[in-house]
């Protein structure tokens, strides 16, 4: 959730690609006669067929009335109140609910109840303590230490302290703990317990993404030390210092969490919290629709075409706000097409990335101009932008020596067209999409572009990792943290690593390396502010868009307020005035 | 008997090592490994941190010595643990799908049986008769439709429109049942449509099946002799035609045994339903593989021992092949 310190999933990543596929029918007996049998029959069923088929559509397609209509959702002055329940709804469930184990987002999205952190970030993305009270970061940048909340338990009673904390870390550095998020932790010098709620933390060097990285999830030290973690009853009955406590899990269908009275920030008004899990997105909508659950992600379509009649306006309330990934078409720069930057800025000129969202998203984006989202302190307003402009496009490619000689409409050098493959993920429609517009438009500028669409598994194993690809349309996550040194220092691209472009720029290097090393907000703009400016000039990518997130909440709940930090960042704030309190718990 | 009943468990045993091998092979083969999902494109994931996590699994060894590692834990019955990040037991995570994929795939079991036989047998006495004609045109649309798009055009209907049915999931939320009986009825409604839809796909091969023996088994000679004997009708039909014509029917039913653990992807994921299928697939996705392996070795040893069985009772039922 957003408002917690995000941890970078991979679902969250490109890899959105787990569609289920509606292609496989369940298998018949005796698969012979039933073909010859058809086969002679079909002719003269067909026509039955369709009909029938018509009247069921037909039949559907009468919208349900009388109910639920003239229902005004009223005034947001109704005072809060504590009640209800918010029944959340996932097409995935949970996998581990030890939050260092997992990676993906269900599992994050039920612990960022559960527990806590010692740093957090706030509505407008600045850090602010959660267990920590507050930190003082030494001279030199090599010592932090955190001042602990007083008075936190443990949703068992027990207190939390600084031994907590000391244990979570020798946790995540264990090499026999299965964790994806140990590399930032394995910065560290020395944890150190002062005292009951003082924590000492040293590293080698400076380490600005340190303090973020705190925002990992403090475990109970006293359930879990001395224990093997991957077999700990924790994982599918978690106990934390959250506003949620868990109460029942039910594999595929169900996770339940309720109110923690003793809640240090006091008692989330929302009694109950329930996580429905309906892996089928169209079941999903349907579920939606008749308001048996509160809240769900809208896809563009559904956003603005789907859910625009009375009955859900009534019940229901969107939201829009920038999410915190982008999409992006990467060049190999291995490859001599693209060693040239002139061909690079070309292309971002020719393609309209408008025109992208207009027609992919249906306008519910926005343009990136580099890796950070638009509404935080990293994101560099003032870098050289490329509007769609394909005469200058052109001429930029005649300037690098290819222009069309022989008046075949493809540009080319040396007697050599430009031609290169486009190669995306399977079941992510947005970039096949992005892909064909793309297409459409290079072609006007005399490049011929092929598509490709690869499975997810090969296309990483095959495609990416051994660098044979010319150019690839996929997305990031943005983090919180502004540092990107795994994805953009020229030492990250070696096989495996994610400067899978082989990007190579000693400025962006030494800029990355100097923003990771010093607190100093300031002085970290600056330096990211000049690599955003280096990558936007050099369009070692062109980046496209900063898709929108789309939530709709069942209108009954208030507080909600859309923020740079999206909207969970108060969940324990949200209630639903007495008078319209759906669910009654005990 | 005993004899061949020993010669036929024997043979089965390599069959069943066969099989599994030749799976843990295939899947070994496909690309992707079971740590792709946390670690692959996260920035936060270092290189260091992927070999750990491999080591962690043994996806280090070789394959063989993966095998045989594995092998050595099946045969003390341990399928080991998932390779997802909750680690859990193999067994638990599937005996916690297993029961409602069963339930749901012997009500479609029965539900089938229940009308397919009957229209089989009506259909292939009334030959070509208006009857005939309406059932083969129903149990077709059945097999040939996308069973999602019928089960949503349903859902809209009976969930969204009429009210009368809940959409999704096997329980009603934030409900407090104050008898079983009404829990039982919770259930029965969440039931209705996922069994329906999936014995509407299933009535065709089924009912087409009993048709076409019937038809065969009609014109035999003993039939005439029943006719001729002055017996009516209807003991004609359904003492001594059908008894015969369901004989094959009894290996098509040894031959559905391994389907009652295997849920439809289709079905599960589109009324949330979790069973065996969504396991499977999830599975697959993730190169889950003790998961997968679990399951497979399930099916293969549900796959012989529902042929051996058929064989068996198909001999006891027909005494034709008792004697041979």
């Amino acid at each position: 959730m957003p408002g917690k310190i995000r941890i970078p999933r991979s679902t969250s990543s490109p890899l959105t690609s787990s569609n289920y596929k509606k292609d496989k029918k369940p298998e018949t007996w005796n698969l012979k006669t039933l073909i010859s049998a058809w086969l002679s029959m079909v002719q003269k069923k067909i026509t039955l067929i369709i009909f029938c088929a018509f009247i069921l559509v037909v039949l559907s397609s009468c919208e349900k009335k009388g109910k639920g209509e003239g229902k005004q959702v009223t005034s947001e002055s109704k005072p809060p109140a504590y009640g209800d329940i918010f029944v959340d709804s996932s097409i995935g469930d949970a996998s581990n609910l030890i939050p260092i184990l997992s990676s993906d987002s269900a599992s994050h999205d039920i612990a960022s109840l559960i527990y806590n952190g010692l740093v957090k970030y706030d509505k407008n993305l600045n850090m602010v303590g959660d267990l920590a009270e507050s930190w003082q970061v030494s001279p030199n940048g090599l010592v932090i230490t955190f001042k602990l909340r007083k008075g936190v338990t443990w949703h068992d009673g027990k207190p939390f302290t600084a031994r907590d904390c000391l244990f979570t870390y020798q946790v995540i550095v264990d090499p026999k703990t299965p964790t994806p998020y140990s590399e930032d932790f394995r910065q560290i010098k020395k944890v150190m317990v002062i005292d009951d709620y003082t924590l000492q933390v040293s590293y080698g060097k400076p380490f600005a993404p340190a303090l973020a990285s705190w925002g990992m999830t403090m475990l109970p030290c006293h359930l879990l030390e001395g224990k093997d973690i991957t077999r700990s009853p924790l994982s599918r009955h978690p106990i934390g210092t959250g506003p949620y406590r868990f109460k029942e899990w039910i594999t595929g269908e169900k996770i339940v969490l309720e109110a923690n009275p003793g809640y240090f920030e006091g008692r989330p008004y929302l009694n109950r919290y329930i996580y429905r899990v309906i892996p089928d997105s169209a079941t999903l909508f349907l579920e939606l629709k008749s308001k048996n659950i509160d809240r769900m992600g809208l896809t563009p379509i559904q956003y603005m075409r789907q859910t625009e009649f009375q009955e859900i306006k009534s019940n229901f309330k969107k939201y829009r706000y920038l999410s915190f990934s982008y999409t992006y078409l990467a060049y190999n720069l291995l490859n001599p097409l693209f060693k040239d930057k002139r061909v690079r800025q070309a292309i971002s000129y020719a393609i309209d990335k408008q025109e992208i969202i207009d027609g992919v998203l249906l306008g519910l984006g926005r343009i990136a101009t580099g890796p950070y989202k638009p509404d935080t302190w990293q994101y560099n307003l003032n870098v050289r932008t490329y509007p769609y402009d394909p005469k200058r496009a052109k001429k930029l490619l005649s300037e690098a020596g290819w222009s069309d000689k022989n008046g075949d409409g493809i540009i080319e050098r040396e007697g050599k067209n430009f031609q290169f493959t486009i190669t995306t993920n399977q079941g992510n429609d947005v970039r096949a999409k992005c892909a064909e517009i793309i297409q459409r438009r290079l072609k006007e500028t005399g490049i011929d572009v092929k598509i490709r669409i690869v499975e997810w598994a090969t296309f990483i194993k095959e495609f990416i990792n051994k660098r044979k690809f010319e150019a690839v349309i996929l997305g990031w996550s943005i983090l919180q943290e502004p540092d990107l040194y795994d994805v953009w220092h020229s030492s990250k691209s070696k096989p495996d690593e994610l400067n899978f472009i082989s990007y190579k720029n000693l400025e962006v290097d030494e800029v990355l390396e100097k923003g990771r090393r010093t607190f100093n907000q300031d002085e970290r703009k600056r330096y990211y502010d000049r690599f955003q400016e280096i990558l936007a000039e050099e369009q070692p990518y062109t980046f496209l868009f900063v898709p929108d997130a789309l939530p709709i909440i069942s209108a009954r709940f208030r507080g909600i307020e859309p923020a740079p930090a999206g909207i969970n960042y108060n969940f324990n704030q949200w209630y639903v005035p007495k008078d319209e309190q759906k669910y009654v718990v005990e | 008997m005993f004899a061949y009943l020993v010669k036929r468990l024997i043979l089965m045993i390599p069959l069943f090592f066969g099989i599994t091998l030749i799976s843990f092979i295939v899947m070994h083969l496909a690309p992707g490994s079971p740590t792709d999902l946390q670690t692959q494109m996260n920035p936060k994931v270092s290189v260091e941190a992927i070999q750990r996590l491999r080591a962690f699994y043994g996806l280090d060894k070789p394959v063989h010595v993966q095998y045989l590692i594995w092998l050595k834990r099946l045969v003390k019955l341990d399928f080991g643990n998932s390779f997802s990040p909750d680690n859990r037991k193999v067994v638990d995570k599937i005996s916690e799908r297993i029961p409602i994929t069963i339930i749901i795939n012997l009500l479609s079991l029965f539900l089938i049986l229940l009308v397919a036989i009957p229209i089989g047998v009506l259909s292939a006495t009334h030959k070509n008769s208006l009857f005939d004609k309406f059932t083969t045109v129903f149990v077709f649309i059945g097999f040939a439709m996308p069973t999602f798009w019928l089960a949503l055009l349903l859902m809209i209907l009976f969930g969204v429109q009429l009210g009368w049915l809940p959409i999704s999931g096997l329980k009603s939320l934030g409900y407090m049942p104050s008898s079983y009986l009404l829990i039982f009825l919770d259930r029965v409604k969440h039931l209705i449509l996922p069994v329906l839809l999936s014995a509407f796909g299933g009535l065709a091969g089924f009912s087409r099946y009993v048709r076409s023996n019937m038809l065969e088994v009609i014109q035999q000679d003993y039939i005439k002799t029943a006719r001729a004997k002055g017996l009516p009708e209807r003991q004609v039909v359904y003492h001594h035609a059908l008894r015969n014509a369901l004989l094959p029917v009894i290996t098509i039913l040894g031959l559905s045994v391994p389907g009652l653990i295997g849920g439809s992807v289709i079905f599960e994921t589109i009324f949330a339903i979790p069973g065996m299928g969504q396991l499977f697939y999830g599975s697959v996705m993730a190169r889950d593989y003790p998961v997968i392996m679990g399951i497979l070795v399930i099916g293969a040893f549900l796959t012989l021992l529902g042929n051996l069985v058929a064989d068996i009772s198909y001999s006891l039922a027909d005494p034709r092949i008792r004697n041979n």
